[in-house]
């Protein structure tokens, strides 16, 4: 032992230092969540990677617990859920908790896209720390839609088929991909099996990803509401106990929130038609999707016209798959030096535009495309709405976010963390007014 | 790979680099290869692939009626159309069709359409088989996922499906019998 120099986290007893001697994991915890340098300035929007976290472990948990008492068979699968709901000793919970855990889940991711988004933390030096977000974003897609196959419900099965469907639009092997991804002809037992197998592994893949996201963090540190680098001790505090704290709280408000839907909502978020078995021959009236893939339904159903030797089907899967990698360039998209959108002052109303923007094809996603959006006024169909909306998510991206970087005059930057936090005033106006190194 | 071996110090780099370079290369391949049996295990296996057929009693449709069957777990429409029905889909110039195909290379007798009911653009089963369903403006079948409209001879006259709904194999085993597959 004594051979071994003694590492700072090791302060407990000898069963403590004789473990991290051999494997250094109380120094590891020590250095990255006990003193590991925060800026010192987080707000709320700090709080949901720690959110996330916890429901990825709580999505997994109630998974497994489900996974015990679940069969994945086209006969069998429907009634199981039924019994989990009726029978199982809190086989609601498990379900309930799951299914909404689900819904909070990307509320949570989405939430947390945004605050990058807005305080520009993908930009240098963090770009890999992004890309294995927006990695770990389309991993959890495809979990989501495959676990809602699951319960064998009329959703479950026509979403599966409309969306594997999408794979036919690709020229050549299309049909191929699509009996290949079904093991069979039409979306059935295969298809279910495969997918409940998938669902089980791909969240174990998502913890792997965490981990690289988190380690990559580690190493560039933390962005923060002012978007420019702590530059020594007085701009940083310990993350332990202050922003353990931090994340307590806010895990708990969030908490509160969930257990609110899954006690006294746990249907709010679901769809009655989901409630029915799976027909085969039976198309439910309309097939929505969950509530978090309407925007991105949305763009796929808007491109309903052909582009060269491009028809719209395919159309139509390319806008919607590239709405989604779009957000693996964006740190090379944005051409702004400035990480955070408090200190440019156009990007700032862009940014909320986009949100909006959102928000739009949400609700157009939600409705079928030759409805009328208002009943009195003829003409406005919701296809119109998805139209200007998928025009403008593109816009944003590959227009606004290059140009803005090049014509937007940012907004002086303060020279540190710790002098706005601790209020001397006065020296943020001396910070350059010219295109600025950050800081 | 040997232009460059000029001192003698430099020979057992490149016969190393190529021994990396063949050594990576079959291992390469070879993993390939070894995946394929994974994924090839995901296509239809034996049981399903087994061409199972179906053999239809179509002696209670009347004229002017439609019956669903099931082949290969896909419905297949059985529409016994009406003279009516039939002169409109024979007549109809291929020049307006999207998936131009005459009524007559879809048929084996006019009277009897036959046709796999799977709408050609994301897979929803269409509606208009029964008397209470809306058939869309060309008064065959209409597919109420994303609007396409097919005509009396399952072609596809409007809205983002691609395609005419395929007709399956099938013959008349005798006149009141259809065998499909
Ligand atoms: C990223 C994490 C996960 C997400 C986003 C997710 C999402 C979902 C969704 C949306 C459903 C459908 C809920 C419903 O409407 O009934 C579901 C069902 C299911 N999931 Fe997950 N899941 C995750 C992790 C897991 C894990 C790790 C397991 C197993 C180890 C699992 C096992 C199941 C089972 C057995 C069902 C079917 C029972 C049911 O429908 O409630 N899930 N999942
Ligand atoms: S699946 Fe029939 S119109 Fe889209």
């Amino acid at each position: 032992m004594s051979a071994h120099t003694q590492p700072s986290g090791s302060s407990g007893n000898g069963l403590v230092k004789w473990i991290d001697s051999r494997l250094p994991v109380f120094t590891y915890l020590q250095k990255e969540y006990g003193e590991f340098p925060a800026p010192r300035n987080f707000n709320y929007w700090w709080n949901f990677g720690a959110i996330l976290t916890f429901m990825l472990v709580l999505m997994i948990f109630t998974g497994i617990f489900l996974a015990m008492q679940y069969t994945p068979h086209v006969d069998l699968a429907f009634d199981s859920v039924e019994r989990i709901m009726r029978d199982v000793n809190y086989g609601w919970l498990l379900r309930y908790m799951h299914a909404n855990g689900a819904t909070f889940f990307f509320i949570a991711v989405y939430i947390h896209i945004f605050r990058g988004l807005y305080y520009g933390s993908y930009k240098n030096p963090r770009e890999l720390l992004w890309i294995f977000g927006v990695v770990i974003l389309v991993l959890m897609m495809a979990t989501a839609f495959m676990g809602y196959v699951l319960p064998w419900g009329q959703l479950s099965l026509w979403g599966a088929t409309v969306i594997t469907n999408l794979f036919s639009a690709i020229p050549l092997v299309g049909d191929a991909v699509v009996t290949w991804l079904w093991g069979g002809f039409v979306v059935d037992n295969p298809t279910l099996n495969r997918f409940f197998s998938l669902h089980f592994l791909l969240p174990f893949v998502i913890f792997g990803v965490v981990v690289l996201h988190v380690i990559a963090l580690h190493v560039t540190g933390s962005n923060n509401p002012l978007g420019i680098d702590p530059k020594g001790p007085q701009d940083t505090i310990p993350f332990h106990p202050y922003y353990t704290a931090k994340d307590s709280f806010g895990l708990a408000i969030w908490v509160t929130l969930f257990a609110a839907v899954v006690f006294f909502a746990p249907n709010f978020f679901g769809e009655p038609e989901n409630y029915l078995k799976a027909n085969p021959l039976v198309t439910p009236a309309e097939i929505v999707p969950e509530w978090y893939f309407l925007p991105f339904f949305a763009i796929l159903r808007s491109v309903d016209f052909n582009v060269w030797f491009i028809d719209a089907k395919l159309g139509g899967v390319i806008a919607m798959f590239g709405s989604i990698l779009l957000l693996f360039v964006v740190p090379w998209l944005d051409r702004s030096k400035v990480r955070s959108a408090r200190f440019r002052p156009i990007y700032k109303w862009f940014f909320w535009i986009l949100i909006l923007d959102c928000f739009l094809l949400g609700f157009v996603g939600a409705h079928s495309p030759a409805d009328q959006v208002f009943d009195g006024v003829e003409g406005l169909l919701f296809i119109d709405l998805g139209h200007v909306g998928t025009a403008w998510y593109f816009i944003h991206f590959l227009v606004l976010l290059p140009v803005l970087g090049m014509v937007e005059k940012p907004k002086p930057l303060p020279t540190s963390i710790a002098e706005p936090v601790l209020g001397g005033g006065q020296a943020a106006t001396g910070a350059a007014a010219k295109p600025m190194e950050k800081a | 790979m040997t232009d460059h071996a000029s001192g003698p110090d430099e020979q057992p780099e490149s016969r190393r680099d190529f021994l990396y370079l063949t050594a990576g290369l079959f291992t390469g391949a070879g993993a390939a290869l070894a995946l394929w049996p994974f994924i090839h295990s995901m296509n239809p296996s034996a049981d399903v692939l087994a061409l199972s057929t179906t053999e239809v009693d179509i002696s209670p449709v009347e004229v002017g009626q439609s019956i669903t069957v099931i082949w290969q777990k896909k419905p297949v429409f059985i529409r016994r159309r009406t003279a009516e029905e039939i002169e409109v889909a024979e007549q109809e110039p291929l020049a307006d069709l999207p998936d131009p195909e005459s009524d007559a290379d879809r048929v084996i007798k006019p009277e009897w359409l036959v046709v796999v009911g799977v709408c050609t653009h994301l897979g929803c089963i269409p509606l208009g088989q029964k008397p209470s369903e809306v058939r869309g403006e060309w008064d065959g079948w209409f597919c109420p996922c994303h609007g396409s409209h097919y005509d009396t001879s399952g072609r596809i006259r409007k809205g983002p499906a691609p395609t005419n709904l395929p007709v399956p194999k099938y013959e008349f085993v005798d006149d009141t019998t259809l065998l499909i597959g």
